[in-house]
């Protein structure tokens, strides 16, 4: 049976720290900030790895391996351009 | 054993996350980030993978693969295109999540019906429509800004708009509640598809009456969206890892959506219901001033002899791809002992942060680009204000003309600089919609044709024949 309550504890804490750590990012790093949180959400991959590769009807495990393959687009390139963004920051 | 790896590394995940947004709060620091959460997302899913319940490795090593293949170019797009990618990714992340809660869905109603609880089962739905409409909403929008010829760039209203759109996300909601309460009913799967079919259609309708200047209020809202089908999808699947990713990444739309709203002064509901861009009467009435056009040479001159030059970037700059025009001329002021500083609107471009990337690829240093508020107080002292492709954030209108659809949107103070040059693409003032007063000001000298072209004859002034 899942703890519904302290998911929602989980949930209720990581907003208030999400609302406290962006708040402080610089404003100069908005659109790297977009594709790094992007990249960083798509750890909804961890929940498609065992939609994909667990023994379940192929129907299904297609569902899974087309959200892995989303999901895992978005990782490389989230992070990738990111790293290619924030290079480009020089103070001189 | 496996299971306590998975949950060990689901932990150091969320820290290593949380520490990758927290050194974004300096460009110094800003890299470690990336490498926080690459590690952090490498060890999730490793320790996913080692699962024993995890048999058929080939399907997640292509689709890991294909992932791989489609990635690496996105992240190679230009930077002009960098909010497309944006919105492209809002989609995936959307459909990811969508997908998912149906495979769930589907697998509860076959296998595991005791395990559709009605929370779990509103846990579902609401992935389901979140991740859904997140993706063809930001598909839509992604079109839009990529300026797909069948995705109709202007704002698209018609009566009773607003009624159809809360409609159809109503509809979905009541079906929602249907199947909560009855997941495994005969008309269940029917109901679920309908609700599937609700969404998609949602987020068409929702993306169809935007307008471009509305677009980094949108990507926020749409970025919102994505985290918050992640953390849905968190419930479903009993991963506080994803709720709490989903949870920042949910924050961070939330945060910058409100920023974004407040630098338009308009509320979310208006953004998302108002159709900007649609029913702009010409507000000026009275006399019809017109503009001053003003030389290559005689410009040139005005930014050599000052000693305060403020550069006001929007889309235009990165339309016309002239940030890079935009450097030489900031390295041929400087060299000349002329104080140059970029003034950033919040809304500049189409996405958050947009300038200040366009610029720091050509090299500005970031400590020359300046935000909004820090620059409006300096505006008096400064000599020349140069517009670069930037229209309603230095429209005086915001201030007074109460009929404008931009009143009361902070803006930067242009028009209180000793001269303005303004470069704009097309002579026709009335293409962006509304008139801009800026352009017909005594102090004002207008630079026409494309931004990357008049800067290229602007920097050519500074070289060997001209002005020394």
């Amino acid at each position: 049976m899942i703890d519904y309550w302290s998911m929602l504890f989980v949930f209720v804490l990581a907003t208030f720290i999400g609302l406290g750590v962006i708040r402080r990012v610089s404003r100069l790093l908005y659109t790297p900030l977009m594709s790094l949180t992007n990249a960083i959400s798509a750890i909804a991959v961890v929940g498609s790895i065992v939609v994909a590769g667990a023994d379940y009807p192929a129907t299904i495990r297609v569902l899974g391996a087309v959200a892995l393959f989303a999901s895992m687009t978005n990782i490389v390139s989230g992070f990738m351009i990111t790293n290619r963004m924030l290079k480009m920051f020089k103070k001189q | 054993m496996t299971r306590s790896i998975a949950e060990l590394a689901a932990v150091l995940a969320a820290a290593l996350f949380i520490f990758a947004l927290y050194w974004m709060n300096d460009p110094k620091t800003a890299r470690h980030g990336v490498i926080a959460g690459v590690t952090g997302m490498t060890l999730a899913i490793l320790a996913t993978w080692i699962q024993p319940e995890i048999v058929h490795h080939g399907w997640v090593m292509l689709a890991i693969v294909a992932g791989f293949a489609v990635g690496v170019p996105l992240s190679r797009v230009p930077l002009t295109a960098v909010p497309q990618r944006t919105a492209l990714s809002h989609a995936f992340g959307g459909l990811a999540a969508g997908l998912v809660g149906t495979a769930e869905y589907l697998l509860g109603v076959s296998a595991h019906p005791a395990e559709l609880t009605a929370f779990r089962m509103s846990a579902l739905v609401a992935e389901v429509i979140l991740g859904f409409l997140t993706f063809t909403g930001s598909l839509m929008a992604a079109g839009k800004l990529q300026e797909v010829k069948w995705i109709p760039q202007r704002p698209v209203t018609y009566p009773g708009q607003n009624v159809v759109n809360i409609g159809v996300l109503v509809a979905a909601a009541v079906l929602g509640v249907f199947v909560v309460n009855n997941p495994t009913a005969p008309w269940a799967g029917t109901a679920f598809n309908t609700i599937v079919a609700l969404a998609t259609l949602f987020g068409v309708l929702l993306i169809i009456p935007i307008g471009g200047a509305d677009m980094p209020t949108v990507i926020s809202i749409l970025n919102s969206y994505a985290g918050l089908s992640a953390v849905a999808m968190g419930f479903v699947l009993n991963s506080k890892l994803l709720v709490t990713a989903g949870a920042l990444d949910g924050s961070s739309g939330l945060i910058l959506s409100i920023i974004m709203c407040r630098a338009m002064n308009r509320s979310f509901t208006n953004v998302l219901f108002g159709a900007f861009g649609t029913v702009q009467k010409a507000v000026t009435a009275g006399e019809q001033k017109t503009w001053k056009q003003e030389s290559v040479e005689g410009a040139a001159q005005l930014l050599e002899q000052a000693s305060l030059v403020v550069i006001i970037p929007g889309y235009g700059m990165a339309v016309a791809q002239a940030q890079h025009k935009v450097r030489e001329l900031y390295d041929q002021l400087t060299k000349r002992g002329v104080t140059v500083k970029f003034a950033i609107h919040p809304v500049a471009g189409r996405m958050p942060g947009h300038m200040n990337v366009l610029l720091a690829e050509a090299n500005v240093p970031y400590t020359a680009l300046v935000e909004m508020d820090e620059i409006n107080p300096e505006m008096p002292q400064c000599d020349v204000a140069l517009v670069i492709g930037a229209n309603d954030v230095v429209n005086p209108a915001a201030r007074y003309a109460k009929g404008s659809p931009i009143y009361g949107m902070p803006i930067i103070d242009a028009d209180k600089a000793r001269t303005v040059l303004a470069i704009k693409r097309s002579k026709n003032p009335g293409f962006a919609g509304i008139d801009n007063e800026l352009y017909v000001q005594d102090n004002t000298w207008m630079l026409f044709g494309d931004a990357k072209a008049v800067l290229g004859d602007l920097v050519r002034q500074f070289g060997s024949g001209g002005l020394h």
